[in-house]
């Protein structure tokens, strides 16, 4: 299993905060603490307050779990919360019942397969996400998640940046095709190589979704692998010092790069770069250290599979369903004879992103058995077994099959991405839930026919449903006491990445999936070969869109 | 003229964090028909004594909500109450 494991002092840390967490909540539930008092102390360690209970938010850093941390969560899953959790946009996990009275002995139980709820909440960075198929993906230039221990390393309880203005996502991507949506992050790394065939990155910066979508602008081109840590520190420096603590709406690097122009914050950030003489070295990052981080994540010695196409083709070949479900779930690997494995988490009319305890244990055993024991969170809300031989698939789907696990919709109209919405969150101000469910069993008897179909819905202005990037977005509103939805069209969070147009009035809820399936029909009919939804947008634009749905009412 | 329109206070209780209901007398249920229901303008009252007690105090954030009665059926009139007072309205996968 090659993934970053913790040394001596990470377990101590680790064991100490629990130990802390403990004693906190002892004193809440004593009196001794006011809720006042105690918010900040529990939110440090993931712990939300929702509608109906607790909940807990859980960080997977880059998306990654080993088998025993899948298995870890699934312990959670069953003796505390109620045998599921929820897995997020930020390719954390989050549990919806949880009683504080349990929650250092989750945390204690989690931290001995190195997870942990920290830095999850809060004006803090929060969890580093990256490609789902990192280290596995045939196009790929490098590994981007020993950049990303590293950088979470450097990230975690960093002192100058322990009260930033407001929150901080940071992404890394390593293929042309950007599966990390890095142009809605806080701070995005590219990783790339220039004309001399040196490593660095791309620097990003300002995007965001939200109540003002922004998408991230390029900062640097190229800052050389070894100052990228120097560099980010001067982009944080900036914002830590210009960005709004006095507006919660304006604290975002966001706003402050759009407020300052990017020209002037690059001159900020480059002078502050230039300024930073001997700290530049402490934080230079030589190759030895990386080359000792990516030997944590070295790949796995892959069998030779060369021989295993033929028993694939022959299994396609007498399974149309099977077949089906290796067009849309199942994608390139760099080896060969091997495949990486999207599991999708979007049966119609199940909860988009919710997994259970068992459906949780039956993939570390299948990771263990067929992917070397690794398991992917994607941010699109899926899983993914990163490395599974040719010839193991059809076994393979046959058993998540059984489990509800191999719905073939992997990048199609069914597979949306949805927050938890008013069902759970307290900062909701409509459901989202059961619009996907509708719209997910309403699309999934055409979606092959329809093709790739991004949609996502958030449940209020804060966009974790990320809607603003959908090739259809849906924003559910309160208004005059009843939920409404605003619906958006041509977004996308690729390389292309796009904010939808307003396709017209509110709708509501029992008119989304009519809705929807009109703004489908608009795009079927001007389509042309080889285009996707975005494509057809952009050379379009929103008014046949809009028309459709004038004449509709 | 609608059905009228009564006050209660409602918040999560603190070792859970479960959706409960201020009874009076420094008592809390997690069932809605039995909360306390008064008219608006006794409202405030009913909210300083829900607030009232020594530490810790059951219940984390009382806060006053609308709700009218249906039979024997306490309702709230907001859809994000009705949504506390019964649960998600979706399956979920352990539920």
């Amino acid at each position: 299993m090659a993934l970053y494991r913790y040394d001596e002092f990470d377990r101590k840390f680790l064991e100490e905060r629990v130990a802390q967490y403990r004693d906190q909540v002892r004193r809440r539930l004593a009196g001794q603490l006011s809720e006042d008092e105690f918010r900040s102390l529990r939110l440090m360690n993931g712990l939300y307050l929702q509608l109906h209970a607790y909940m807990l938010r859980i960080s997977i850093p880059y998306g990654t779990l080993s088998s025993a941390q899948l298995r870890g969560l699934a312990h959670v899953a069953r003796r505390w919360d109620k045998g599921y959790g929820h897995f997020t946009t930020r390719q954390n996990i989050q549990y919806h019942w949880i009683r504080l009275e349990d929650t250092p002995d989750i945390l204690a139980h989690l931290a001995t397969v190195q997870l942990h709820g920290i830095q999850t909440s809060g004006n803090s960075f929060r969890n580093i996400t990256t490609d789902p198929f990192a280290g596995a993906a045939a196009d790929e230039i490098e590994d981007p998640r020993p950049y990303g221990e590293i950088v979470r390393q450097w990230s975690a309880l960093h002192p100058e940046f322990s009260f930033l203005p407001r929150k901080f996502k940071i992404v890394l991507n390593a293929a042309p095709d950007d599966r990390a949506a890095v142009k809605i992050h806080d701070l995005g790394l590219n990783l790339r190589r220039n004309e001399k065939g040196e490593l660095g990155f791309e620097v990003l910066v300002g995007g965001g979704l939200g109540r003002t979508p922004i998408l991230a602008q390029t900062v640097r081109d190229f800052v050389p692998r070894r100052d990228v840590l120097a560099y980010i520190t001067a982009c944080l420096r900036v914002y830590n010092q210009y960005g709004r603590r006095d507006n919660l709406f304006k604290s975002r690097v966001k706003i402050l790069v759009q407020s300052l122009g990017i020209e002037k914050y690059r001159q900020e950030v480059e002078a502050e770069y230039a300024a930073m003489g001997v700290e530049r070295e402490e934080l230079d990052l030589p190759d030895a250290v990386v080359a000792a981080m990516q030997a944590q994540f070295a790949a796995p010695s892959y069998p030779d599979a060369s021989g295993d196409e033929a028993e694939l083709n022959q299994a396609l070949a007498a399974e149309p369903d099977f077949a089906r479900w290796v067009k849309y779930n199942v994608k390139p690997h760099k080896a060969a004879g091997h495949a990486i494995v999207v599991v999708s988490l979007k049966q119609p009319g199940k909860v988009t992103g919710d997994c259970s305890a068992s459906q949780m244990e039956l993939l570390a055993e299948l990771a263990d058995r067929l992917s070397f024991g690794e398991i992917r969170i994607t941010h699109d809300q899926n899983m993914v077994l990163p490395h599974v031989r040719k010839a193991a698939l059809y076994d393979l789907w046959l058993q998540l099959g059984a489990a509800g696990l191999a719905t073939p919709n992997i990048g199609l109209a069914s597979d949306i991405i949805c927050c938890p919405g008013m069902d759970y969150c307290s900062l909701a101000t409509a459901r989202s839930i059961p619009i996907a469910q509708a719209l997910a069993t309403n699309l999934a008897q055409r979606e092959q026919e329809i093709g790739p179909l991004q949609i996502k819905i958030s449940g209020c202005i804060n966009a974790c449903g990320h809607h603003h990037v959908g090739h259809i977005g849906i924003l559910g509103l309160e208004k005059n006491g009843a939920e409404s939805y605003q619906i958006t069209v041509g977004g996308s969070d690729n390389a292309q990445a796009a904010l939808g147009g307003i396709v017209g009035p509110a709708v509501a809820a029992h008119e989304v999936t009519a809705t929807v399936d009109r703004l489908i029909d608009v795009y079927l009919r001007l389509r042309r070969d080889g285009e996707q939804f975005p494509d057809t947008y952009r050379r379009v634009g929103l008014a046949p869109f809009k028309e459709a749905l004038v004449v509709a009412r | 003229m609608g059905d009228p329109v009564f006050r209660l206070v409602t918040g999560n209780r603190l070792r859970d964090g479960k959706v409960i209901y201020f009874v009076g007398a420094g008592v809390w249920t997690p069932l809605i028909a039995e909360a306390r229901l008064v008219e608006e303008w006794d409202g405030a009252a009913l909210l300083a004594e829900a607030q009232a007690g020594p530490p810790p105090h059951p219940a984390i954030a009382p806060t006053l909500i609308e709700a009218t009665r249906d039979g024997e059926r306490v309702v709230p009139v907001t859809l994000r109450d009705r949504i506390r007072a019964g649960g998600p309205t979706i399956a979920y996968a352990g539920g």
